[in-house]
C-alpha cells in the first residue's frame, strides 16, 4: 500500500446552502497546519477564500457511456485534475467543494472510475457541514440534504448555540435515522478539529477496521446509553424509552447484516454484484469486512453506487471473532430481499 | 545492478541510443515543438525549454504555474496556462501576451489556424482571435475538451460533451453539431478535410465522415487515447492508449469503417505519445515506461532511440523537414535525434 499513501488526498466538502461549508473551508486554510491546499470550488462559492491554489469548478455531471444511469462522474473534475497533476509537489491534498443542491455520488465515483485520476489521487472522506437549526427542515423539503447526510463519512453538525437542547438531540436522531455510522461533530462556527475532517481514510480498504455504528462521538455531555452499539440487531426499534429519539427515515435508511457463521464466497461475490448491478442507484455507499470459509484472511470491500472495491486485508488474528458484517446506506432499500440474500450466503 | 539489465526490449533490435544528443531538462516536459531546427520542450509548469541540436539549452518564463496546453504552427508557439494567459513564442525565443481571461479562468485548449488565427478556450468558451486583433466568443453547452481548425476554410471543430461543434467564426449561419454520447477530448481533422475524429474520455476514439456525418466507432482501447498523429499524407490515423500502437486507415473514402486497424510495436507498457515523421512512413513512439522507438508503419521494423528509464515518455516532436526528432518525458529528461 505504499503506493496509496504516495497519492493525493482528496476531500469532499459538501453541506445545504448556508450551512457552514465556506467557515470550514477557511478554517482549513488558515489554520497553522503546514501544509498546502489546491481548493477547487463551485464558481459562487468562491468569495472569500483565501488561498494560493483555488480552481474554479462547473460541476458537471457526465454519464459514463456505459448503459449505467447511476454511472456518473463529475467531467470539469476530470480535467481539473489533469490541470493539477501538472503542479504535483506544489500542494499536499486538494479539497473539492460542492455546491449546496450537489449529490457527491458523481464527486466520488470520479475517484473510482477515472483511470488517471485514480493513479494520482485517493478519495479521504466526504465531509458534510449540516446546519442544527435548519437541517431537520431541509431533511424533510430537500432530497439534496439527505444525499448528503447518507453519503457522509464525517458530519460537521455546525450552529449547536442556535438551538436548544432538545432540538439537538431531534436533528441527530434524525441524522442518525440516515446514517449512522459517519462520525459526528457537534460545532459553532464550525469549530472541529482537522484530524477530525481530514485524513480520515475513510475509503482506504485498509483502513476499515470496524464497522459499528458512531454513538460514542466526543461530545458535550450527551450520554448514550450502551445499548446503542445493538441498534443494528433490531433495525425497527424507534425509541429507548429514554428520551432520544429515533427515527426510522421514510425514504433513506441504513442496513445492517451480520453473521458469525462462514459466508460462501463463491455465493457471496455473485449475490453482491448482482445487488449492486440491480439496486445500485438506491444504494449510496456499501461497507463490508467478511470472513469466508476456508479463508483465514478478512476480506473488506466498499462501494458506492455500482461501484465496489475488495480487496484481502489481512489475516484474522489468534482469538479474533470472525464475524462477517456488511451494512448499506441507500433510498427504498429493499431490506428483507437483503436480508433473505445474504442469508443465502451463509455457509451451512 | 542496472547496467547489466538488457532492459525490454529484444536484443535483436537496432539501437541509436547513443546517437541522441541529451538534454537533461531536470522539469517535466508536456510537449515539444519545432520552430525552425530549435526544438520548444513546453514543461509542465512555468517554462519552455529552448534546445538545439548540439544540445544547447535556453529558458523561457512563460506562466506563473501550470501550463496546460500549447500548439505550434512552425512560426510560433503558443501555449495556455493555469494563470489565465495565453502566451506566444516566437522562434527567437521572445514571449507575447495574446489573452488573459478576464475572471482568471484556466486556458485548456489552444489551437492555430495556418493564416494566423488563434483559438482558445476557456470553461464552456471559446474564443478566435484574427491576425488583425478581432475577437469572436461561442459558448458550447458543456467544458471545452478540445479545439482544432480545419485545413481548408476558417472553420474550428470544439469538442465538448456529447458532440463536437462545427463553428464558422466569419459567417452567419448556425453552427453544425455533430452528435454522439459521451465526452469528447482531443479532437482533429484529417489533413484531406473529409473526417473528424475525436479522443473520448472513455477509451475509446469517435469520428465522422464529413460529407454525410456518418459515424465510426474505433474501440476496443483498454486505455484513454491522449495522443493521435496523421501519418504522412494521413494514409492512417496513430494512437496510443494500448500496449501496441494503433493505426486506424483512412486511405478509403469510408475511412477505417470496417477494417482493422494495423497494431504496430508491442510492448510490455502503455503506448503514451506517438507522433508521425511528416513526410516518411515512419512514426515515434513514447512509452509508459520511457521507452522511445521509431517504427516503420509499412512492417513495423523497430529502432530504439530510448531505452526504457523512469517514468512515461510524454512528448514527441518532428521538425517540419523530418531531419530532427525530440522527446521528453514526465521525470524530466529530454533529448534530440538528427536522422
Amino acid at each position: 500500500m505504499a503506493e496509496a499513501s504516495q497519492k493525493i488526498p482528496v476531500t469532499v466538502l459538501t453541506g445545504y446552502l448556508g450551512a457552514g461549508k465556506t467557515t470550514l473551508l477557511n478554517r482549513i486554510l488558515s489554520e497553522n497546519h503546514g501544509k498546502k491546499y489546491a481548493v477547487i470550488v463551485n464558481e459562487f462559492g468562491e468569495i472569500g477564500i483565501d488561498n494560493d491554489l483555488i480552481i474554479g469548478a462547473d460541476e458537471e455531471v457526465f454519464e459514463m457511456n456505459n448503459g449505467c444511469v447511476c454511472c456518473t462522474v463529475r467531467g470539469d473534475l476530470v480535467r481539473i485534475m489533469d490541470g493539477l497533476m501538472k503542479r504535483k509537489g506544489k500542494f499536499d491534498a486538494i479539497i473539492v467543494e460542492t455546491t449546496g443542491l450537489a449529490d457527491p455520488a458523481p464527486v466520488a465515483q470520479t475517484f473510482f472510475v477515472d483511470e488517471d485520476v485514480q493513479k494520482n489521487a485517493r478519495l479521504d472522506a466526504v465531509v458534510t457541514v449540516a446546519d442544527a437549526k435548519w437541517l431537520s427542515d431541509r431533511l424533510k423539503d430537500a432530497p439534496e440534504a439527505k444525499n448528503q447526510i447518507a453519503f457522509a463519512d464525517v458530519i460537521v453538525l455546525n450552529k449547536t448555540d442556535l438551538v436548544s437542547k432538545p432540538e439537538l438531540a431531534e436533528v441527530e436522531a434524525r441524522i442518525r435515522g440516515i446514517n449512522p455510522y459517519a462520525k459526528l461533530h457537534r460545532t459553532e462556527r464550525c469549530q472541529v478539529g482537522l484530524t477530525d475532517v481530514l485524513e480520515r481514510g475513510a475509503f482506504d480498504l485498509d483502513r476499515i477496521l470496524e464497522i459499528e455504528p458512531d454513538f460514542l462521538e466526543a461530545g458535550n455531555g450527551h450520554d448514550h446509553d450502551h445499548d446503542h452499539h445493538h441498534h443494528d440487531h433490531d433495525h425497527h426499534h424507534h425509541d429507548h424509552g429514554h428520551g432520544l429519539k429515533h427515527y426510522h427515515d421514510e425514504d433513506m435508511q441504513s442496513l445492517s447484516l451480520r453473521s458469525e457463521k462462514p459466508l460462501d464466497p463463491t455465493k457471496f461475490m455473485p449475490w453482491l454484484q448482482n445487488l449492486v448491478a440491480t439496486e445500485g442507484q438506491k444504494i449510496l455507499r456499501s461497507k463490508g469486512i467478511l470472513a469466508f470459509t476456508g479463508d483465514d484472511d478478512r476480506y473488506v470491500f466498499q462501494g458506492v453506487h455500482m461501484m465496489l472495491e475488495g480487496d484481502h486485508q489481512r489475516k484474522w488474528k489468534d482469538g479474533e471473532k470472525r464475524e462477517s458484517r456488511v451494512v448499506f446506506i441507500g433510498r427504498e432499500l429493499p431490506e428483507q430481499a437483503i436480508r433473505d440474500g445474504f442469508e443465502q450466503c451463509i455457509t451451512t | 545492478m542496472k547496467e547489466f539489465d538488457p532492459g525490454e526490449a529484444p536484443s535483436s533490435i537496432v539501437s541509436i541510443t547513443d546517437r541522441v544528443k541529451q538534454l537533461p531538462l531536470g522539469a517535466a516536459v508536456g510537449s515539444v515543438h519545432f520552430l525552425g531546427d530549435r526544438a520548444f520542450f513546453v514543461g509542465a509548469e512555468e517554462s519552455v525549454a529552448i534546445a538545439t541540436a548540439d544540445g544547447e539549452i535556453t529558458r523561457t518564463e512563460t506562466h506563473f504555474g501550470a501550463i496546460l496546453c500549447a500548439a505550434s504552427d512552425g512560426k510560433r508557439l503558443v501555449t495556455g496556462g493555469d494563470d489565465g494567459k495565453l502566451i506566444a513564442i516566437d522562434a527567437k525565443g521572445e514571449t507575447s501576451v495574446i489573452a488573459t481571461d478576464a475572471k482568471r479562468r484556466w486556458i485548456d485548449n489552444v489551437a492555430l489556424h495556418s493564416d494566423g488565427t488563434v483559438a482558445w478556450s476557456a470553461g464552456k468558451t471559446a474564443f478566435v482571435r484574427n491576425p488583425k486583433g478581432e475577437e469572436k466568443t461561442f459558448e458550447v453547452p458543456s467544458t471545452v475538451g478540445g479545439l482544432a481548425f480545419a485545413p481548408k476554410g476558417l472553420r474550428l471543430a470544439i469538442a465538448h460533451y456529447n458532440g463536437v461543434t462545427l463553428w464558422f467564426p466569419n459567417m452567419a449561419a448556425n453552427p453544425e453539431f455533430l452528435e454522439w454520447a459521451g465526452s469528447h477530448l482531443a479532437v482533429m481533422f484529417s489533413p484531406d478535410n473529409k473526417f473528424l475524429v475525436t479522443a473520448m474520455h472513455e477509451a475509446a476514439m469517435h469520428g465522422w465522415r464529413l460529407a454525410d456525418n456518418r459515424h465510426m466507432r474505433m474501440s476496443g482501447y483498454p486505455g484513454r487515447v491522449r495522443s493521435m498523429s496523421w501519418s504522412a499524407g494521413g494514409k492512417g490515423l496513430a494512437t496510443s492508449g494500448a500496449d501496441t500502437v494503433i493505426v486506424w486507415p483512412f486511405t478509403s473514402k469510408d475511412g477505417p469503417m470496417g477494417k482493422e486497424p494495423a497494431m504496430l510495436a508491442p510492448m510490455p507498457a502503455r503506448v503514451a505519445v506517438v507522433a508521425c515523421h511528416p513526410k516518411n512512413d515512419i512514426m515515434a513512439v513514447g512509452y509508459a515506461d520511457g521507452t522511445v522507438l521509431m517504427v516503420r508503419l509499412e512492417d513495423g521494423a523497430e529502432i530504439l532511440v530510448r531505452r526504457n528509464a523512469g517514468k512515461a515518455v510524454s512528448a514527441l516532436g518532428w521538425n517540419a523537414k523530418g531531419t530532427l526528432l525530440a522527446f521528453g518525458t514526465e521525470d524530466g529528461d529530454a533529448g534530440i535525434l538528427e536522422m
